[in-house]
């Protein structure tokens, strides 16, 4: 039943990233893996999964059939579930103090470098690429959290 | 909650200081925000994982396809080997693709510079582009370098000129060059350029012209797959003409005249030169064979292009002759000493299935075939008399001894020969003919694998897989400290491995499409710790956003699988309707992902695939297939392709088609004739096991429309077959002799 088609959704997350067929990722992947699964993990989160499921003398790669049933529990139980779209607004809003609709790059750098789980430089870069109006230097966030919870972010 | 233990330093959370805003009218409470962080980073991180797979799905689909296509090659070259071998001399299929087997050196080294001389070529008054004098000059090479970013080309006349000199430098360079970072020198090495010039200006822009200051080492791969091979070509050389302790080349596996007839750089050739292209190939068979193989510097850190494997030995590299490694595809010429008896010679049953592809990675790889049937094999594809092998009594056998008894003392020897051989010391000579070459393959062709050991390459079809001990072990005994290889396009231009003591370096940004990777060349001092500057051609990509990259190769590898899909429909067919025996035309989602995985051998994850590419026509697990042929077949609105299996055939085998083509035309013309366009249906037919009646080869041609002047333009032929978004029509249009297609955009790598 549904426990059959989870498998074959975790096993194919985790294929795309099998690169010689071996049962085995990088355990650098696990977290694209489990993301791409539809689930939000924050870092704290993904590093206690990782810790379940590395090898006793942690090698490096993380085995399948470690994964499998730490993963289909997971899916299971709904842990690390999605944010509501709405709250990502809301967050974006709460940053908005004086609701202007919109965010310097420099505030919102300043917030995602040094708050929560911080950004690296290159993750912030990247962010502002996508998130920046070049023209006006400013984060529209509105447009910014549809394209992010879009089905596919095409 | 909170921070992650496990972020480097520098993103330490400093104390939320809010300098442009009064903090009393802008309290944006610290819990409060933090929260508010942590959800953003939650979300971002998710949005990027989830474009992370489709990015690594798409490289998949390019890579799985690329190196579909060499194994492709290599099955096609190991079926000619079978040919020659049982075909008897006077079939005319042998005669048709003899010449390549045969001796590629057919001067001796004296007589070939008459051959080869550029002296008689005139340039004509009207010539605009850029003229060589010699000895060159770092100004000459500069004009020549300016001359091709406005898309000149060099005359022939210069062209030969300068591979001339360049053959004379390579012939006293050693098998291994050793380098040294003395006077405080960095090196930056490059890897594959794959054609792409582009990509070398950017290079040389950001990093500067080779000189005394500025040494190069280019790790291989120069040309096939770009449109500027011998532009690239043409500039290295004359850098190294130049400045020729400073500027070093090592060979690459497409530095070989064989892989060139499928990947583009013959054809490239031959349509830039058309009156002396051939000879320009012939010279750089030579020159080729003669790059050296690989580059140590300062006795630490080596550099190849492909890899090494449990067997690599330096020192055995050093001493062998290098220049007899016409192709890495091919082991070395000796004289044909000996036959076998016909027994050996003939294949048994089940030796047909090293042609045939049962699993993904069940390829007969060159190297590592049984020791037996690679003795075979050896003998097989070694050289020009093959009349000596078939049908031979024992009379003809000693006459046939007799008359090679007076040649060299290495003659070939078969171990598993019954017949006795006169000389006792030719067994080893064979064993270091095939020792030495598979050195070379190794090296040309290994990728590294994170497992231990070494097991072969058999997705390439040559080399090896070789792992972290390997590395460790061949390091350690050649007291190496880093092993630099290209060889493989990564994603960021590089990437370590093997507890960073293998880099990877890999020079051809957009290598898949546009937007596909970047280019990197690494910067080494005498410290030897190797810096890494990346690179990508072309403002625009630099300016698309992780999403629209992603996006645009999605686009373009979906694309070329979809062609794949399409090219084997009938196939497919009937795989689905094994699982389907009602004919209802729908199937489960796994049998679909296996059938389609049994078909296609692309090792690819269908399931993940499977929205992107059926789309539609799937529900509930449930995908109708006949549907999403329909489909497929709208987005390409020729569907009367799909019911001629013949044109079916012909598109999925393009490429296979275009070599033999080319290996045919002799005469490099570009044009066969009908017979020749005949032979090769035969050809490919035999090496696909398929039946292909005469008359439908006829029908063919005619609706081609061969009558016209009774010999079809190869290229106007491929191109037919270089796909973008309709195409199917464009086949049949050009096929029926209507006006000829708009020339299509490059499409994905074929």
């Amino acid at each position: 039943w549904q426990n059959d088609s989870v498998q074959k959704k975790i096993r194919s997350a985790f294929d795309v990233f099998d690169h010689e067929q071996n049962q085995t990722v990088d355990v650098r992947e696990i977290g694209t893996i489990i993301r791409s699964l539809g689930r939000f993990p924050t870092e704290a989160e993904l590093h206690d999964v990782i810790a379940e499921i590395e090898e006793e003398e942690p090698a490096g790669f993380i085995r399948f059939e470690k994964f499998l049933p730490t993963m289909s529990r997971i899916l299971m139980e709904n842990k690390l579930r999605p944010v509501p779209e709405d709250l990502l607004l809301q967050a974006f809003e709460v940053l908005d103090q004086q609701k202007k609709g919109h965010l310097d790059p420099e505030e919102l750098s300043r917030y995602l470098t040094q708050e929560g789980d911080p950004f690296s430089q290159e993750e912030m870069e990247e962010m502002l690429s996508a998130a920046l109006d070049p023209e006006k230097n400013l984060i529209f966030y509105r447009d910014f959290v549809s394209m992010m919870t879009a089905d596919e972010p095409w | 909650m909170g921070c992650g233990s496990s972020k480097p330093p520098e993103h330490k959370p400093k104390q939320l200081q809010l300098k442009k805003y009064d903090r009393a009218s802008v309290s944006c409470p610290a819990a409060t925000a933090m929260r508010a962080a942590l959800l953003i980073q939650r979300w971002y991180r998710q949005y990027v994982a989830r474009l992370e797979m489709r990015r690594r799905c798409t490289w998949n689909i390019f890579q799985s396809i690329e190196y579909s296509g060499e194994q492709d090659q290599i099955k096609l070259y190991n079926f000619f080997g079978f040919l020659m071998d049982h075909f008897t001399p006077a079939s005319s299929e042998r005669n048709l693709i003899s010449h390549i087997f045969r001796e590629s050196e057919v001067f001796q080294d004296a007589e070939w510079e008459p051959y080869f001389c550029y002296k008689s070529i005139d340039v004509p008054d009207m010539y605009t582009g850029p003229h060589l004098t010699f000895p060159l000059t770092v100004n000459i090479i500069t004009e020549l370098v300016e001359a091709f970013k406005h898309k000149q080309h060099l005359h022939a006349r210069y062209v030969l000129q300068l591979l001339g000199e360049t053959w004379r430098l390579l012939r006293i360079l050693p098998n291994i060059n050793e380098v040294s970072t003395f006077h405080s020198k960095e090196i930056t090495i490059c890897g594959d350029l794959h054609g792409q010039l582009e990509d070398l200006l950017l290079v040389f822009y950001k990093n500067g012209l080779p000189s005394v200051e500025t040494p190069y080492v280019f790790n291989g791969d120069f040309v096939d797959r770009g449109k500027d091979s011998i532009e690239i070509l043409l500039i290295l050389f004359a850098f190294q003409l130049v400045y020729p302790n400073d500027v070093h080349l090592n060979r690459g596996n497409h530095e070989d005249h064989i892989v060139n007839l499928r990947y583009g750089f013959t054809k490239e050739v031959l349509g830039k030169y058309r009156v002396h292209g051939k000879k320009i190939l012939k010279l750089l068979q030579k020159i080729f064979s003669w790059l050296p193989l690989a580059t140590v510097i300062d006795q630490k850190v080596l550099i190849l292009h492909g890899g090494i494997s449990d067997t690599t030995d330096l020192k055995l590299i050093a001493k062998l002759e290098r220049n007899r490694y016409v192709s890495a595809l091919r082991p070395p010429k000796r004289p044909q000493a000996l036959s076998s008896s016909d027994g050996n010679a003939r294949f048994s049953g089940g030796d047909w299935d090293q042609y045939s592809i049962v699993g993904r990675r069940r390829v007969r790889s060159l190297t590592h075939s049984n020791p037996a049937s690679s003795r075979r094999e050896l003998q097989r594809r070694s050289l020009q008399n093959y009349s000596t092998r078939t049908g031979h009594n024992v009379e003809e056998e000693l006459r046939e001894r007799r008359r090679w008894a007076g040649l060299s003392a290495s003659c070939e020897r078969i171990h598993d020969l019954p017949s006795s051989d006169s000389d006792p010391d030719s067994g080893e000579v064979l064993e270091t003919d095939a020792e030495e070459w598979k050195q070379i393959v190794d090296m040309l062709w290994s990728d590294p694998m994170s497992q231990d050991g070494c097991i072969p390459n058999e997705v390439r079809g040559g080399g090896c897989y070789w792992g972290p001990d390997i590395t460790e072990d061949v390091l350690n005994r050649h007291n190496l400290r880093l092993l630099i290889r290209s060889h493989e396009c990564k994603q960021d231009g590089y990437e370590f491995c093997h507890n960073r003591r293998v880099l990877t370096i890999f020079s051809a940004s957009n290598y898949y499409e546009v937007g596909s990777n970047r280019g990197a060349y690494i910067r080494l001092g005498p410290d030897l710790n190797p810096h890494v500057v990346q690179y990508q051609a072309s403002r625009s990509t630099r300016e698309l956003t992780l999403r629209q990259s992603v996006g645009r190769t999605e686009r373009s590898a979906l694309r070329a699988l979809r062609e794949q899909v399409f090219a084997h429909k009938s196939d497919l067919t009937s795989a689905y309707e094994e699982f389907d025996p009602e004919h209802t035309g729908v199937i489960s989602m796994k049998h679909w992902a296996v059938a389609t995985e049994t078909v296609l051998q692309l090792g690819l994850p269908w399931r993940v695939l499977r929205e992107q590419l059926v789309g539609d026509s799937t529900q509930d697990g449930i995908i109708n297939y006949n549907d999403w042929f329909r489909e497929l077949a709208l987005m390409d609105p020729n569907t009367e392709l799909a019911h001629t299996g013949l044109l079916e055939t012909m598109y999925r085998h393009h490429s296979n088609l275009e070599t033999i083509f080319r290996i045919i035309d002799t005469d490099h013309s570009g044009l066969i004739s009908f017979e020749e366009f005949r032979q090769t249906w035969k050809l490919l037919s035999s090496h696909l096991k398929m039946e292909i009646s005469d008359k439908a080869i006829s029908d063919l041609a005619l609706s081609i429309d061969f009558n016209k002047d009774g010999s079809i333009d190869i290229n106007e032929f491929m191109e037919a077959f270089r796909l973008v978004d309709c195409s199917h029509a464009q086949i049949l249009i050009s096929m029926n002799g209507g006006t000829s297609p708009d020339p299509p955009q490059p499409s994905s790598p074929s």
